[in-house]
């Protein structure tokens, strides 16, 4: 999350000329390009963005939600840290409808879980302040967007000598899974919308790469609708594929290096299990050793137990960008947002949702 | 439902998992002409004048917020319930629970503006109970207010009334409530001055029913699901679909930052002052001139239309020119991670 953007780029007379300018620039070309960000997908279906496109231009959704991108295993963890009495699970919102092996943390919460939403993890540490007699775990999910903040959450922990804090770290970092994804090379993808909130944190520079290695541009943009479009017309222009920031009231290509210091004092990058992509090697955050005494991991012995997908969903091949959401056989039927199967349909940011809440009309 | 459900937060939050409970629990218990009508208020049938009744329980979080209080909102939401069906209240009954150890001048306060706010639109509160429970049995103070009013109109109005070409109104700013009680409880630390829109409108909908005679076909107050919820239910129940206007509907700047901060969609957010109304399309600009007129309905827009395409369907033209379905919410409203 950032600050309230004051000043919205591009209202709609800006959208319709880059709309146009799209058209020219991509001359009936056909080209695909990922948006890695759920925030983007998102808005891409909320504004109808897709409709502004010229036929040859596709859009699919990237490995950028971070709820949906958690591994089942890890989701039947939480919530079998929230089954333990002594344990206050501090969470975000957007964790707790989400379907794990067989339940949820909003059905544990019904059946007397001590489950709380909170808004950040300073939050957590707070209430474990205020109640030294309950074990508050916060259930750490996110990218580089949200990690620095829980970093410094529990450099706050530390300092004031809570022994009632710990996280379960389910942070993951974000260049790798598109490393992995163009490693799979099972898409076809002629360029990424590169997310601008983690952007913000990491820099573009972290993204270098895709276009020096792998020949793939990228470009780093903003959430508004003029953003999405004016990033899509400079992926198109592209000669020579390069990576390039659309989003500059916000992101600078060495981004915020303060806020990676402190993620850095606090974590370590360790292997992680991805949905859909498997376990990415040094995608993830745990607990550097100085700070493992806040690890819920270590203070809990869980045993979730064997964890199932769910039969049928297709979440792996839409966080891929194999499918669009609707190819997917439950989807809108057996699969909605009110009775998700998979984390991709309950999600705020999940395409699935997307997809599903700001679906066409239809006439 | 089976037997090893339970209550979610999400059925008390106004979308679908709300109107399941209702029809599965509530409705199968006590099903009737009346309530199998699921209005906000229901018309009594009574020798002389026509009655409208309702009830409404108030739970707010926290108690005293900028632009009101659960006093406040307790008074409103109930004669706002009988505006729906444009009725004059004539009467209110309160009943309170009290958790232990409240202190007492917030409750004088919180009655201090009940009684303001009744006497506005010249209620009064007849009749009442108290409850008192044991510390943590409840938190702080839940008002449940039952009005009863006289409908002022011959017509009837209702979902089933309402035609193609007719047209959608909707008398100000969406979201104030719920954002301003958001941003109070302080849990997002977030500096936006946003005032709850929390008033009674019977005064608002006599101007509009004046203007608009037989032509005013439906009413409804966007609370909990918002401005989505109730245009969805009218298509449902209406069985015509609705076209809105996206850039028609207003909205203060401070709570679009902040739906843009948390990823909030402003449609679904509660109102406790605003009124959709459903119009003829000849005396829109009539009614819309008398709203405009008013103290609360000074930002009063046309933001859609009844239409045969699409039955049973909300589409929303973006301010971009696109178009896509608006559905009713799910539950709970929770905020995004990044």
């Amino acid at each position: 999350m950032g600050t309230p953007e004051h000043s919205k780029p591009g209202g709609p007379e800006e959208v319709r000329r880059l709309a146009d300018a799209l058209r020219q620039v991509s001359a009936g070309r056909r080209l695909t390009f990922m948006e890695v960000c759920g925030t983007h997908t998102m808005a891409i279906s909320r504004y109808g963005l897709r409709q502004l496109l010229p036929q040859g231009i596709r859009l699919v959704s990237g490995p950028g939600c971070p709820v949906c991108v958690t591994a089942m295993r890890d989701l039947d963890t939480v919530v079998a840290l929230a089954r333990l009495p002594e344990v206050t699970l501090a969470t975000f919102g957007d964790l707790v409808r989400v379907p794990s092996s067989s339940s949820t943390l909003a059905a544990e919460r019904a059946q007397g879980a001590d489950v709380r939403v909170v808004y950040s993890p300073f939050d957590a540490v707070e209430l474990a302040a205020t109640r030294p007699d309950r074990q508050v775990v916060f259930a750490g999910i996110g990218f580089e967007t949200t990690a620095p903040a829980v970093a410094a959450a529990i450099l706050d922990g530390a300092r004031r000598e809570l022994t009632n804090f710990s996280v379960l770290s389910l942070h993951k970092t974000m260049p790798a899974p598109l490393r992995a994804l163009l490693d799979l090379g099972e898409t076809a993808i002629d360029g990424f919308i590169l997310p601008g909130h983690v952007s913000v944190i990491t820099g573009s520079l972290a993204f270098d790469f895709l276009a020096r290695e792998y020949g793939v541009g990228g470009v780093v943009a903003g959430f508004e609708p003029a953003d999405v479009l004016a990033a899509l017309v400079r992926l198109a222009a592209q000669r020579e594929p390069a990576v390039a920031i659309e989003y500059t009231r916000a992101v600078r290509p060495e981004g915020n290096t303060l806020a990676r210091e402190v993620m850095s004092q606090v974590f370590e990058p360790s292997d992680a299990e991805w949905r859909g992509l498997g376990t990415i090697p040094g995608s993830g955050l745990v607990l550097a050793p100085a700070f493992r005494q806040f690890a819920a991991e270590e203070r809990f012995s869980v045993d979730p137990g064997p964890s199932r997908e769910p039969r049928g969903c297709r979440c792996g091949e839409v966080l891929r960008g194999l499918i669009d959401p609707p190819v997917c056989g439950l989807f809108g039927k057996r699969c909605t947002p009110e009775q998700p199967i998979g984390a991709c349909m309950v999600s705020s940011e999940g395409a699935c949702a997307a997809y599903y809440r700001y679906r066409d009309i239809g006439e | 439902m089976s037997t090893d459900e339970r209550i979610l937060i999400g059925h008390g939050s106004g979308g679908k998992l709300y109107r399941d409970l209702v029809g599965d629990v509530f409705v199968a218990a006590f099903s009737n002409p009346v309530l199998d009508r699921l209005d906000d208020a229901a018309e009594l049938a009574s020798p002389g004048a026509r009655l409208a009744f309702t009830t409404d329980a108030h739970v707010v979080q926290p108690l005293e917020f900028p632009g009101g209080d659960i006093g406040t909102l307790a008074v409103a939401g109930t004669v706002n319930d009988l505006a729906t069906a444009a009725a004059r209240p004539l009467a209110l009954a309160a009943a309170f629970i009290i958790e232990e150890g409240f202190p007492l001048p917030a409750l004088r306060r919180l009655c201090a503006s009940m009684g303001r706010t009744a006497s506005s639109v010249g209620v009064p509160i007849v009749t009442g109970d108290t409850k008192v429970v044991q510390r943590g049995l409840a938190d702080g103070v839940y008002i449940t207010t039952t009005g009863v009013g006289e409908i002022v109109v011959a017509h009837r109005l209702g979902a089933d009334t309402v035609r193609p070409g007719d047209l959608v109104l909707l008398t100000g700013s969406i979201g104030d409530h719920a954002a301003a009680v958001l941003a109070a409880r302080g849990e997002f630390h977030l500096a936006l001055d946003i005032e709850s829109d929390c008033a009674p409108l019977w005064h608002l909908v006599a101007v509009a029913l004046a203007a608009a005679g037989e032509d005013l076909r439906f009413l409804r107050d966007p609370t909990r699901g918002g401005l989505t919820t109730v245009l969805a239910e009218l298509a449902e129940s209406s069985g015509l679909g609705i076209e809105v206007e996206e850039a028609a509907i207003p909205i203060s700047a401070p709570v679009q930052a902040l739906c843009d901060l948390l990823g909030y969609d402003p449609l679904v957010l509660a109102n406790e002052g605003k009124m959709v109304m459903v119009v003829g399309p000849e005396s829109a600009a009539a009614v819309l001139a008398a709203l405009r007129a008013h103290p609360l309905g000074r930002r009063a827009a046309i933001v859609g239309e009844l239409t045969e395409a699409h039955p049973r369907r909300v589409a929303l033209r973006t301010a971009f020119g696109t178009r896509r379905v608006l559905d009713m919410p799910i539950g709970e409203l929770l905020p995004r991670i990044c």
